[in-house]
Formats: C-alpha cells, structure tokens, sequence
C-alpha cells in the first residue's frame, strides 16, 4: 500500500494534488495555538496560517493579525460553497504536516517558519510550473490582500481616504 | 442633510416588491410575463412591457440594495452586489470576473462608459451570421431612444489626472483617442461606481427602468434564485419557472421555495447566468454556454511624478480605439485602451507580486496611473471564447482556456500601455504578471515584457465584460434565438441579455445591451398585445 508520504511526493502532477489534500485533511494536523477568536470557516491551525503569511504577504510588520484572520474568514464566508470546499483543501493540505513539508516546502510548524522560509515558499508556489500550486498562491494573496486593504486600517499608510465631502452626507 | 433614495421612498409608497429572504411560506405567483434577472436587459425590458399595461414580474438572485445602502466601502460592496464577492473565477482560475448580483444587475456597479456597438462588429454579424436586422442605421434609433432614457451625453467635466494619463500619452505618440460618454445625471465625479451610486446619479437599471416598471404595476421579487424553467408537456412552450428563495445573507437557502406560471418567460440573468438556467432545465442544446466572450483585459500600472488620486473622479473618461482598427477584425486581436478607477482593496488584490516591493507601491497609490487593455476575443478563428458549464452543485463555472491568439494580444498590449504611461511622464512602469518588475525607462521596460512567459496566473487577467454563450443566429440550427431574442424552439422564451452576442462587442457592452433589449422589449410587446 502507497503511504502517504509516497502519494505526496509522487503525486506531485496536476489535479492529484488536490485529490491528496483530501486524503490528507485532519488526521495529523500542526499543532494549534491557543486561538480565542471563533470564526465560521477558519480553523485553528488556518488561523495561524494566516498569521504566519499576512506580514509575510504583506511585506509588514505591525499588522492587526487578529483583523486579518477575521476579514479572510468574513471574505470566504461569502464565497461559493464549491470554492470554500477547495480552499478547506487547500489550508487541509498547509495544515497537515506532510503537505507543509513536502508540498509547501516549509519544514517546521508555521508558528515557528521564519520570514524567509514563509517568503520562499510564497515565491514557490507563485511561480510554480503547475497551475494548481500557483492557483494556491493566488488565492492566499487574495485573501490576505483583501482582508487588509478593505480595512479602513490600512489606508492611511496609502494615502488614501474616502471623498470627504459626501461622507458625511451618507446615513 | 442626508442623500435621498427615491427608490427606498417608492417601496415604502407601496410598490410590489417582494424579498426572498422574508418569505415564511411557499411562493406560487402568475403574471403575464417573467423577466429572470434585473440587469441591462431585464431592466430595459421591464418597463416597456410594464408601460404597455403587461403584467409583469422581475425575479431577482440579489438583494434589493438602494442608495442608502452603499457607502463608498470595498469591503462591503463585493459581497453585496458581485456575483462570487467579485471574486468569480474562470475555471483554471487565471481570469477574475466582475458581474453584478443585485437588483439592477451589473448596471448597479459598472462604470458608466457608454459606447454604442462599433459599427465594424454589426456588419460583421450581418456578414458572418445573417443577422442583417441588426445593421448600423436599424440600430441607431434603438441606440438614440436607449441614450435619451439613461441621460446617456458626452461628460463635460475634465478627465480625472488618471484619465488625463492615457490622453497625454496618446498625444505624445499620436495615436488616436477620445472622450467617453456616460449615463450620468448631475453626477458629483466622486469615482465609487463600482460600490453603486451614493448619490443616484449614475442612471443604472435600479434607479430608471426598474422603478419605471414598479410604477406601472410591475412585480420584483428579490433574493430568489431561479433554478429551471418548467417546460409544457408539448416540450414547444413553457409554462414557468420554478427556484428557491435565499436568506438574509444572501447565499444560503431560505428553505422555502417559489414557482411562478407565465404567459412568456424573459430570460436576462446576464452571460453565465441565462446559459445556467438554461444547462439545468436541461434546455440546452448544443449551442448553449459556448462562445461565451470576455474581453480579457490585462493591466499596466504607473508610477507618477505628480499626485493623480487615481481613487477620485470619474473613472473611464478617455479611451483610445487606435489598436482596435489598425488590423482586419479576424487578425491578430484588437484592443481598446481605458483607466479604470483604482480603490485599495481590488487594486491589493490586483497587483503582482508580494512582500515589500509590492507594499511600497501601494504606499504610493495617490501617485499611480492603472491603464487596461480589453482584447477583442469572438473574431479571429483561434478566438472561440469560453464555455459555461455546470459544477455537481448546478452552480455555472466558465472554462475559458487562453490560448496563443490571446497572449499575443497580451503582449502587444503590455507594449503600448508601457510606452504610453512613460510618454505621459510615468516615472515607472510595472505591468502586471507575476514576474515582472518595477521599471524606470520605456527601453527597460519593452526588454522586459518580451521576455515575460505567458502563462495562466502569472500573467493578470481580468474581465468585467461578459457576452454571448445564447448566441443569436439567422438559422435554428446556427445558434440558440434569433435576432429578437426569440427561442428558437420555445414558442414562449426570450432571451433578453448580454448572453446573446454572437462575438464580444469590441466595446464596452451595456449601451449595446440597451439598444438590443429596446429593440427585442417593443417586438415582444406587440406580439402580447396583438
Ligand atoms: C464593475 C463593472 C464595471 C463595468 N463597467 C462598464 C462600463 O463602464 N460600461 C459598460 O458598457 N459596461 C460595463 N460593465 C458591463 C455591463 O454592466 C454589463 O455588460 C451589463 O450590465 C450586462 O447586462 P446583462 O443584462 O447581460 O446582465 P447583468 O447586468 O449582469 O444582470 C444579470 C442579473 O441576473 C441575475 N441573475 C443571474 N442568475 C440568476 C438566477 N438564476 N435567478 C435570478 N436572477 C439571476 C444577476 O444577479 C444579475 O443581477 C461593467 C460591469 C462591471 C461588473
């Protein structure tokens, strides 16, 4: 019988991938840490995803990570059911020790990951010569991108601010 | 002071409006004609149908948001009125898609540019699909009667700076360009179209056709997703459709369920939307979803020396057609050039790359210039579009593979918008593709963009343009209605939308969309009333 460690590193081609984040959800998950916030979609373990990858993603130091966690849960609590099904794959896969370490190319738990280890592995995936990875990719800069931009936090750093003179016009 | 929202007034005044997601029973409805989606077709249709004293019910998936209801807020906006939170994807993912999901459709969020459709494009469906109807002078009375009804006139106010780009860079290398017409009424320039009109300027389906319809007696049912037409036992006619209503939320299911028996059905849920229902009465058809076109855009962005708030005024005021008519129609792709407004959210999500570099460029977003290619798909024969199928679930998904034809437009088009951003003063260029980088001169630039490999998410990819897939044809055989939009085999079906174009557009598609449902809306309502 194929172990999992064989499916993941033979199966490196095209849609297998996901096939294998299948059979790699839940059973031997990186450890949590101690989260208090509740979300809808996000697990423990994809909230420290998340944590690791924003000021990462992000190129920041200082971020609201709590914020961001939740604006990424809000975005995909708005999604179709058929793309939130792919994306618990997706964060099944990061979350389960062997995709971490043989498909994201990260060694240790992502609490732990450096910056350049997170920053390598983002470089991987987006580059990646499979579609599928860089389709990953995609979507954790989606997410992470959405969470803080569309938070008003964020916008005094940009120079922006919304037309002062119907915003207080509005109910 | 406080915006008014005349539409909220005409609900409280007593219109027919029904939600979805308030309903605690059953919905079993008549009416004369069913008009499924409230978008540019939908809209247009309504309200002809409605003044002529036709009983009239609009069913709608999105919720019934007016203007109170939009404060220039990203991060409230796409989940409330774009399909899939402005996040719908093609089916490898490598395109992003912008459609409404709201009552008044797309026209509640687009932004405002109205073109009427190139007369190259209407020769060319008269040529190669027999659709003579549609020629450019029987069009333009539906095209002067559409702008006449949306205040549809040139815009006398300046170009906002990031317009003002593309124009100076057009005048520098002497390529042709022009200013863009709008379906605006005593608009503020504020530059949050795509969050919908705060203060109900722009003339959108939601606040004319829609509350046009209401006043004559129509019916609007919000939050309810229709799920198939209810074919009659002679399989030639229908006698309704038949889907379930939503909950507060706007995406999980209500529980209950609606089913509503016409006399004609219109079908207007938009390019995507009208070919789904269709696939999942299993009313399809060969022709069905095919041919589905994008305009597929690609995007440069600019950093400026001046500060240009590419965030405030109007976006699209200026647009170039030179590369639309410098080749034959089926040669290698045209496209046309416009600046879309850049707001924090989409333009973080938009933009290539990650960490740092990424970061200061959006530090530097009142300096940044975004120009957009949209690429003229549907013509050349390597341009067949996409196709919309359906996921198990009977949500639609559209695979649209980019093939050479395509990237070769990317290309060419990377080129032009690079060397008209620095002819403009840009002090640097990034077009958008995961391996590209920040350049500081035209020669860097060009050398760059030769190199970059096209491919599917590397390259970015976009579209808020989507057309066809219920293609008019000249013979039943040919395509899925005819030049009115009349089912070819169901007596009592319309296709009303921008689902029926047998080719992109060539240009920006509601003002087309307009004139072929005014046109479609006044046969169809001599037809009942006759
Ligand atoms: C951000 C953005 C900017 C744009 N800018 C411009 C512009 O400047 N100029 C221009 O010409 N065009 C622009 N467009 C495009 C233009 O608005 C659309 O081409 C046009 O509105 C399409 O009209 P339609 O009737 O085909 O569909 P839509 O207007 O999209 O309406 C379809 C409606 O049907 C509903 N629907 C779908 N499925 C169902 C179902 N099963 N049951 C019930 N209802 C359903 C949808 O929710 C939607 O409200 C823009 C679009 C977007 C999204």
């Amino acid at each position: 019988m194929i172990t999992r460690r064989q499916l993941i590193k033979t199966g490196m081609a095209g849609s297998v991938v996901l096939l294998a984040a299948g059979f790699l959800a839940a059973p031997q998950p990186d450890l949590p840490t101690a989260s208090q916030d509740h979300h809808v979609f996000l697990q423990a373990g994809d909230e420290q995803i998340i944590r690791s990858l924003a000021p990462v993603m992000l190129g920041m130091a200082g971020l609201p990570l709590p914020d961001i966690v939740r604006g990424v849960d809000v975005a995909i609590r708005n999604l179709l059911p058929a793309v939130q099904q792919e994306l618990r794959q997706l964060f099944d896969l990061l979350g389960n020790r062997w995709g971490r370490r043989w498909l994201a190319g990260v060694h240790g738990p992502w609490v732990q990951a450096t910056p350049d280890d997170l920053a390598a592995f983002l470089r991987r995936w987006q580059q990646s010569p499979l579609l599928l990875l860089r389709s990953g990719y995609q979507a954790l800069h989606a997410l992470i991108n959405a969470a803080w931009f569309g938070n008003p936090a964020s916008w005094a750093a940009l120079g922006y601010q919304q037309p002062q003179q119907v915003m207080g016009l509005l109910p | 002071m406080s915006l008014p929202d005349p539409v909220a007034e005409g609900v409280a005044s007593g219109w027919r409006v029904l939600d979805g997601a308030a309903q605690t029973q059953d919905l079993q409805l008549t009416c004369d004609v069913l008009i499924i989606g409230t978008g540019a077709g939908g809209g247009m249709t309504a309200e002809v149908l409605a003044q002529a004293g036709l009983d009239v019910l609009m069913v709608e998936e999105g919720a019934l948001r007016t203007s109170r209801d939009f404060r220039l807020l990203e991060a409230k906006a796409y989940p409330e009125l774009y399909q899939e939170s402005a996040s719908r994807k093609t089916a490898d993912k490598a395109i992003n898609i912008l459609q409404g999901r709201t009552v008044g459709g797309s026209t509640t969020v687009n932004w405002t540019s109205a073109f009427r459709t190139p007369p190259d494009t209407l020769n060319w469906w008269g040529e190669r699909y027999g659709l003579k109807g549609l020629n450019p002078p029987a069009m333009a009375p539906w095209f002067d009667m559409a702008e006449a009804r949306l205040g549809i006139a040139d815009w006398q106010t300046d170009p906002n700076p990031n317009n003002s780009v593309l124009e100076r860079g057009c005048q520098a290398l002497g390529l042709k360009h022009g200013r863009i017409r709008r379906n605006v009424r005593g608009c503020w320039n504020l530059g949050y179209c795509g969050m919908g009109c705060a203060t109900n300027a722009k003339q959108s389906m939601l606040v004319t056709t829609i509350p046009g319809a209401l006043q004559h007696k129509a019916g609007l049912l919000s939050r309810a997703r229709v799920e198939r037409l209810l074919p009659a036992a002679d399989g030639k006619s229908l006698l309704g459709a038949e889907g379930r209503l939503l909950a507060a939320d706007g995406h999980s299911l209500n529980g209950r369920q609606f089913s509503i028996k016409a006399r004609h059905v219109v079908l207007a849920a938009g390019a995507i939307g009208s070919p789904a229902i269709l696939l999942r009465s299993e009313l399809g058809g060969g022709q069905v979803g095919k041919r589905t076109f994008l305009h597929p855009v690609v995007i440069s962005g600019a950093v400026m020396p001046q500060r240009i708030e590419p965030y405030n005024g109007a976006p699209q005021t200026v647009y170039s057609d030179h590369f639309m008519h410098t080749q034959p129609l089926d040669g290698p792709l045209g496209y046309k050039l416009e600046v879309p407004p850049v707001h924090p959210l989409l333009m973080g999500v938009t933009l290539s790359g990650f960490g740092q570099e990424t970061t200061s460029l959006m530090q530097q977003l009142p300096h940044l210039n975004v120009m957009l290619a949209l690429l003229r798909d549907g013509f050349h024969p390597d341009s067949q579009g996409g196709q919309v199928r359906l996921r198990k679930d009977g949500s639609p998904e559209l695979d649209y593979p980019l093939n050479d034809v395509l990237w070769d437009g990317v290309r060419r088009s990377w080129l032009t918008m690079a060397e008209l951003q620095f002819a403009a003063g840009a002090r640097q260029v990034l077009v958008l593709h995961e391996q590209a980088s920040l350049q500081s001169s035209w020669q860097a630039t060009r050398e760059q963009i030769m190199q970059l490999p096209l491919k599917p998410l590397l390259a970015r990819v976009v579209s808020a343009h989507v057309m066809g897939g219920v293609a008019m044809s000249s013979q039943p055989e040919q395509g899925v209605v005819d030049e009115y939009g009349r089912h070819w085999q169901l007596r009592n079906l319309s296709v009303i939308d921008g689902s029926v174009f047998p080719t992109s557009i060539g240009a920006n598609p509601q003002l087309s969309i307009y004139a072929f449902a005014l046109r479609a809306a006044h046969q169809l309502r001599d037809a009942l009333k006759a």
